[in-house]
């Protein structure tokens, strides 16, 4: 049977477990008093009790035999081979054993495949199916047997409502590892790579260089420059970058904030926001073509046509990081008004009452009352906002350059950390190269000054919503 | 004629309704005591109908308010105090769908006169809320709020002595005036409430409003506000909501009872509390409901 019609009759099993358990249930309920008081849970439980031990045990079956098998059938398989061909070299008998999948599946590998190799994927395919076999026949087992004990000890006085919560939460704790672990094990691999690239430049060199030019000679004999890992040019461009976006998302979103929480009528309001949210929804790839063939050309225009009303001398690139700056601050404006709009309206209506009461208009209770009370919240919502914009790649990628100027020329072409991992790592690489491995160290700062504004925003958030709960 | 015969039962028939089945069916009803005053009135309200969307809180209110008296309005929860008292300073603005009808003036002048401007309409007529409600900034920035507002004080010793006089005339002076630059929110919920009696009397009002401002405060914090209002009604017309009768007998000069937005009795409180005219009156002081 194939793994998929495997999981089909195993979620039928499933199915059938819980209308049986739950029928049994009602079968022992005591129909002498009107619904199920002597049952010491709802039939539902039951249901459900029999129906997880009818699941979860076959289906953790499944998983482990489908991550081991393909392990084991290669060990299988090598033992197989004659004495010569076990003794390669690990990479070469990886790629022998490439060969014989390629023929157990039927697609042609070289003109004449050699006899040994014919035999071991026949026997591959026998191993294979007799795998599958097993699976099947252990998973079916296991779920009917599980379910028949489960079913068989279903009484009235078992606390069936108990497990099944408890059950739950296990499950629910498991998915919730899941995300944690996924972190861990990211951050433990950027830190790993990272090590080893500080193992070929130091730490100093890559936090305080000047300069970043990661081109390396691969081989010996390559002319090229040795490549400079100084990430300072790379934050300077994020900084300015970003100093751009907050410049032109923070007023922008915080007035349409005050506007939609304050002034709006509820229709206004009701069509405002959810045009503000799309806003949100559109993909960055979007922003960054708008970014690059209509922003950054009219920003060039413009330049260039200021600076020779002045008669500057200056030189105007087409990529700059006003352009990629101000698209991203379009960008983020949904984040800090949404963020934003939130906390002054959560602000207490009391409040605003409170001075409304004294003769105070709607402008300075606004900016007297309501502003200072929401400001944790509100600054919550921009540090989130700040962190968004230093992971943003794509319309930097498209509007502001590749090229690691270092410099606060908003007209200039910069690049930003984000960029230059994408850079570095696209495209045939050597991965272990310090080049490719700079990605990493890059990763590593960028993940921890994320992580340091999130835990600030984080923190300030919560501090304000105990202010008023 | 039997036009005329029709109209003379309708008035019989109505003249022998018992007042309570009166006031609870129709519209137009009479209330019984001394709703007006014939001189000296500071706010005066007549035919004040109140709604919400197309729900009538408030039918057909007539009362004045005079000067330096302490008016007490009880009534059933739900009958439309808060709703009348709102009226009185237009809080009722800030809710969209509030509207209100009829005249109301304060020193013979129109306060829902579209040309007036409420902010000063506001600084005359403070208002007190229910739930103590401090600005999140010091206690002398809450006191500090109305008179910086209003342009009140030019000179910072002005405002230092304005602070002063008013957290004295709340009686809190003594409790907070080595932490002046605390926030106001770290205070007991009763000083809470005296802080914003100081927060509204900074201002000078000429009549305030108070919401129940007792109604989140311990009967030592309570005794501590109703000396207050003793006190300022001295210097201040004062409207209050209470679900004390104790406390409106305390308080208040003359006693206003509600019952499902109809303004039943004013009577002066000792006549409303010992011998009230009207039947729904006696059964709520009694407390045979609400
Ligand atoms: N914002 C509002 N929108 C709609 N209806 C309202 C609003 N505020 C009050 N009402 C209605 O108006 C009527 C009077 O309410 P109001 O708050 O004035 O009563 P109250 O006498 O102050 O009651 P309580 O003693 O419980 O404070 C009630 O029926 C209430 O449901
Ligand atoms: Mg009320």
């Amino acid at each position: 049977m194939s793994t998929s019609s495997l999981f089909v009759t195993l979620a039928v099993l499933i199915a059938v477990a819980y209308v049986l358990g739950r029928g049994r249930s009602m079968a022992l309920a005591d129909h002498s008093q009107r619904g199920f008081r002597n049952l010491n849970s709802l039939p539902f439980y039951y249901g459900m009790l029999t129906a997880l031990w009818c699941g979860i045990p076959s289906l953790l079956l499944v998983a482990l035999w489908l991550m081991l098998d393909g392990n084991a059938i290669d060990q299988l398989l090598i033992a197989q081979l004659p004495g010569e061909v076990a003794a390669l070299s690990h990479a070469e008998l990886g790629l022998v054993l490439n060969n014989i999948k390629n023929l157990a599946l039927g697609n042609m590998v070289g003109a004449n495949p050699e006899p040994y190799m014919v035999e071991a994927a026949s026997t591959l395919t026998a191993l294979q199916r007799s795998s599958q076999m097993a699976m099947t026949v252990a998973a079916i087992s296991v779920a009917m047997v599980l379910s028949i004990i489960a079913w068989l000890r279903i009484n009235p006085q078992q606390k069936a409502r108990l497990q099944v919560e408890t059950a739950f939460k296990v499950i629910l704790l498991a998915c919730a590892s899941l995300a944690i672990l996924t972190t861990i094990g990211i951050v433990f691999s950027v830190i790993f790579e990272s090590l080893q690239f500080f193992k070929t430049v130091p730490v100093s060199d890559f936090l305080f260089g000047l300069q970043w030019s990661p081109q390396m000679a691969i081989r010996a004999d390559q002319v090229g420059s040795s490549g400079a890992f100084g990430v300072i040019p790379l934050f300077v461009g994020t900084l300015l970058i970003s100093l751009i976006a907050m410049i032109v998302a923070v007023p922008a979103g915080l007035m349409s904030a005050i506007y939609l929480s304050e002034y709006a009528s509820s229709r206004v309001r009701s069509m405002v926001k959810p045009a503000l949210e799309v806003l949100a929804g559109i993909p960055t790839v979007v922003y960054g073509f708008f970014a690059a063939l209509t922003v950054a050309p009219f920003v060039r225009d413009s330049g260039v046509w200021a600076f020779e009303f002045l008669g500057l001398p200056m030189q105007i690139s087409s990529e700059s990081a006003l352009a990629a700056g101000l698209v991203m601050g379009i960008m983020i404006i949904p984040f800090v008004s949404s963020l934003s709009d939130d906390v002054i309206t959560a602000v207490p209506q009391s409040m605003r009452d409170g001075s409304l009461g004294l003769g105070a208009t709607k402008s300075e209770t606004i900016k007297q009352v309501v502003i200072p009370a929401a400001l944790p919240g509100i600054v919550g919502g921009i540090l989130l906002a700040v962190s968004r914009a230093i992971g943003e790649t794509m319309i930097v990628v498209m509007a502001a350059g590749l090229a690691a100027n270092l410099t606060a020329n908003p007209l200039d072409t910069v690049t930003t950390v984000t960029v230059q991992i994408v850079t570095l790592l696209v495209g045939d690489q050597e991965f272990d190269s310090p080049k490719t491995l700079s990605a990493f160290a890059l990763g590593l700062v960028l993940f921890v000054v994320t992580l340091a504004l999130n835990y600030v925003a984080l923190h300030v958030v919560r501090k304000y919503r105990e202010q008023y709960e | 004629m039997t036009e005329l015969n029709a109209v003379a039962q309708a008035t019989i028939a109505q003249a022998v309704e018992t007042p309570a089945a009166a006031a609870a069916s129709s519209a137009s009803y009479e209330t019984v005591g001394q709703p007006f005053l014939d001189s000296g009135a500071k706010m005066s309200m007549r035919d004040v109908d109140v709604f919400y969307g197309d729900k009538q809180a408030i039918f057909n209110v007539g009362l004045d308010i005079g000067q330096n008296e302490v008016l007490a309005m009880i009534g059933p929860s739900g009958c439309g105090k808060s709703t009348f008292l709102r009226c009185l300073n237009r809080m009722n603005d800030t809710i969209d769908i509030c509207r209100v009808t009829g005249q109301l003036q304060l020193e013979g002048q129109n306060i829902y006169d579209p040309k007036l401007d409420v902010v000063p309409l506001r600084a005359r007529v403070g208002m007190v809320f229910q739930k103590p409600n401090p600005f999140p900034k010091s206690i002398y920035d809450n006191v500090a709020y109305g008179p910086r507002i209003h342009g009140l004080v030019s000179r910072r010793a002005e405002l230092d002595e304005v602070v002063e006089t008013s957290l004295r005339k709340a009686s809190l002076w003594e409790e907070v005036k080595d932490r002046l630059h605390a926030p106001g929110t770290g205070l007991s919920g009763g000083q809470q409430q005296r802080l914003c009696i100081a927060r509204t009397i900074a201002v000078s009002p000429e009549v305030i409003l108070m919401d129940e401002p007792c109604s989140a405060l311990d009967p030592i914090a309570t005794a501590k506000i109703e000396e207050l209002i003793a006190e300022l009604s001295e210097n201040f017309t004062i409207a209050i909501v209470t679900h004390s009768m104790q406390q409106a007998a305390r308080v208040s000069h003359r006693t206003a009872y509600f019952h499902l937005g109809k303004l039943i009795e004013v009577n002066d409180t000792e006549k409303v509390f010992t011998n009230p005219d009207h039947e729904l009156t006696e059964a709520y002081i009694t407390g045979r409901f609400g």
